[in-house]
């Protein structure tokens, strides 16, 4: 079965080799446009105390931001954020729906090992997971040999958008309906 | 923000001063349009604030990075104890620029090198890397080899045993680094091909000992040059299978003429908290002398499964069987094996103690246990 894979995916590339194909990286800008079918609030997840200690629980560092910017459509919410996998930033966007992962993908990967964490096999893993009370992910993530450190970041950020969606979208519902 | 306060309050009572009574809708919508005009501007005013902060206190990464792994090891078996610091290592690492970068390794063995002394000062890779494309990497310099599981990867917290497996050290031999050039290229979906061209061993044809004979790059006979091909595919969460293939005109580099051939295969599985490791290389040597030795097969494979109890802790089973004396010509048995069984301890993800009780079987006799500490930053 795993051959009959290789075998394809090396006919099938045999043909990018000629052509050197770039992969294509996706803008920030084109990842939200499609999250959301109308066009979103732009919108500021500002850290507080509490949130700066939570999301230090989550990162294993300080938040190097005061705010967050996010996007959001009633119980949606889409955010861009980034971690340090090894030693360079990688650049990923997440979207949340009722408090489970909607979407996740790499945006900008600037590491020059453990590529495949961009790629959909990987990434489709995260789709559905929420937060459980430990601030943990409740869905296995099984990693990449050779790219743990991406992973990793990965993982962080994944929770990262769970927890900042579960206190920022939550909330606005809740303000609205006591409205 | 009292410059815009001011006006505001200001605005607001001369709209309240030009009437005794209730404000006209005109002078209300004023207001309003005043006070909107005044919060964009204070909002204008906080966001230029904010970034300013961010960007003095922003995480960004460096050009030039420092990291490193060491391992402190003590092993007692039934001749010997010995505590040593096996291994310190340095990464330095630069980016050039997002296509170009330089990496390196300098390790200190055994803590103490120089004439007489137990340990050694070596460079283990040095190389500049270069994107050609988002799927193609070309590099040159000093790296190591792309064959086996521990030879490319090998920080302690990586892997289970406080010792390396007897397979990669004696088969393959890891570590093992060569110069040379090399091209990667990464298709979508997770496979990977390497192809490099590099210095090769030099081994001493009386005894045809694979591991004493890496050059390690240090004034190498650059007579026989090597070429090593892997492919690896890694197109499933968890899963790695590749393979590697080496061919060397003549590993004594010109004193006996032995052409040889390295074949190595390797599988890991590690889905939720259960991993498995398996991988087998062999050395097939043309050359009569070795024949004669039985030196001209030596192979090796060992099986590893693991179960992660939870983040902290992990527990492995090893069984590993090699000969580096595998040619039909050598009749008699000198086929090692070798049972590991121990714990891993992470204190954090990249600091981990390591114990494990070693039986050694077969050509070799004695047990004993292995404990260590390893880093990675």
């Amino acid at each position: 079965m795993i051959m009959m894979r290789i075998t394809v995916i090396f006919i099938v590339n045999l043909f990018s080799l000629l052509a050197a194909a770039e992969e294509v990286y996706l803008e920030p800008s084109f990842f939200i446009q499609q999250q959301f079918t109308e066009t979103p609030e732009t919108k500021y997840f500002w850290l507080t105390k509490e949130h700066k200690l939570k999301l230090t629980e989550i990162t294993g560092h300080k938040p190097s931001k005061l705010r967050i910017k996010y996007w959001v459509v009633g119980q949606k919410s889409a955010w861009i954020l980034e971690e340090i996998g090894k030693e360079q930033l990688i650049t990923t966007g997440i979207s949340v729906e009722n408090g489970k992962i909607q979407a996740l993908q790499v945006l900008i990967y600037r590491e020059s090992r453990g590529y495949e964490v961009r790629q959909n096999f990987f990434t489709e893993q995260y789709i559905g997971a929420s937060l459980d009370k430990s601030l943990d992910l409740d869905q296995t993530i099984d990693g990449i040999t050779g790219a743990t450190l991406s992973v990793r970041a990965l993982n962080t950020m994944a929770k990262s958008a769970l927890y900042m969606h579960a206190n920022a979208v939550t909330n606005e519902e809740q303000k609205t309906a006591a409205n | 923000m009292f410059r815009t306060l001011l006006p505001l309050l200001a605005g607001i009572s001369t709209v309240a001063f030009a009437q005794d009574s209730q404000p006209t809708k005109e002078e209300l919508q004023k207001a309003i349009e005043q006070q909107a005009k005044q919060i964009e501007e204070l909002q204008q005013q906080m966001n230029a604030a904010v970034e300013a902060i961010e960007d003095k206190s922003s995480a960004q990464s460096s050009d030039t990075n420092i990291g490193g792994y060491g391992e402190l090891h003590y092993n007692n078996f039934d001749t010997k104890e010995d505590i040593d610091f096996h291994r310190f290592v340095l990464f330095v690492s630069h980016k050039y620029s997002d296509k170009l970068r330089f990496f390196s390794e300098l390790e200190v063995e055994h803590a103490y090198a120089g004439e007489g002394k137990p340990g050694a000062v070596e460079l283990e890779q040095a190389y500049i890397e270069y994107d050609l494309s988002s799927s193609t990497t070309l590099k040159g310099g000093l790296f190591l080899v792309p064959v086996g599981l521990l030879n490319e990867t090998h920080e302690p917290d990586t892997f289970y045993g406080v010792e390396r497996n007897p397979i990669e050290k004696n088969i393959i031999p890891t570590t093992w680094w060569e110069a040379g050039a090399g091209v990667s290229y990464r298709f979508a979906e997770g496979l990977t091909f390497d192809f490099a061209a590099h210095s090769g061993l030099n081994v001493d044809p009386a005894d045809f000992d694979l591991r004493s004979g890496r050059q390690k790059v240090a004034k190498a006979n650059g007579d026989s040059f090597a070429y090593t091909a892997r492919l690896k595919y890694t197109g499933i969460p968890g899963l790695e299978i590749a393979g590697s293939f080496q061919h060397q005109d003549d590993i004594t580099q010109g004193a006996a003429n032995a052409e040889a051939q390295l074949l190595e295969m390797h599988a890991v599985y590690a889905t939720g908290p259960f991993a498995v490791r398996a991988l087998w290389a062999q050395w097939d040597i043309n050359n009569s002398i070795a024949d004669t030795l039985g030196k001209d097969v030596q192979t090796g494979y060992f099986l590893e499964p693991a179960y992660r109890i939870t983040e902290e802790f992990g527990v492995f089973a090893r069984y590993s069987v090699w000969d580096n004396t595998a040619g039909s010509a050598n009749t008699l048995d000198t086929e090692m094996r070798q049972v590991n069984v121990g714990v891993n301890y992470w204190i954090h993800p990249n600091v981990v103690v390591k114990f494990d009780f070693e039986n050694r079987l077969g050509a070799q006799d004695g047990s004993g246990v292995n404990a260590g500490l390893g880093y990675q930053f």
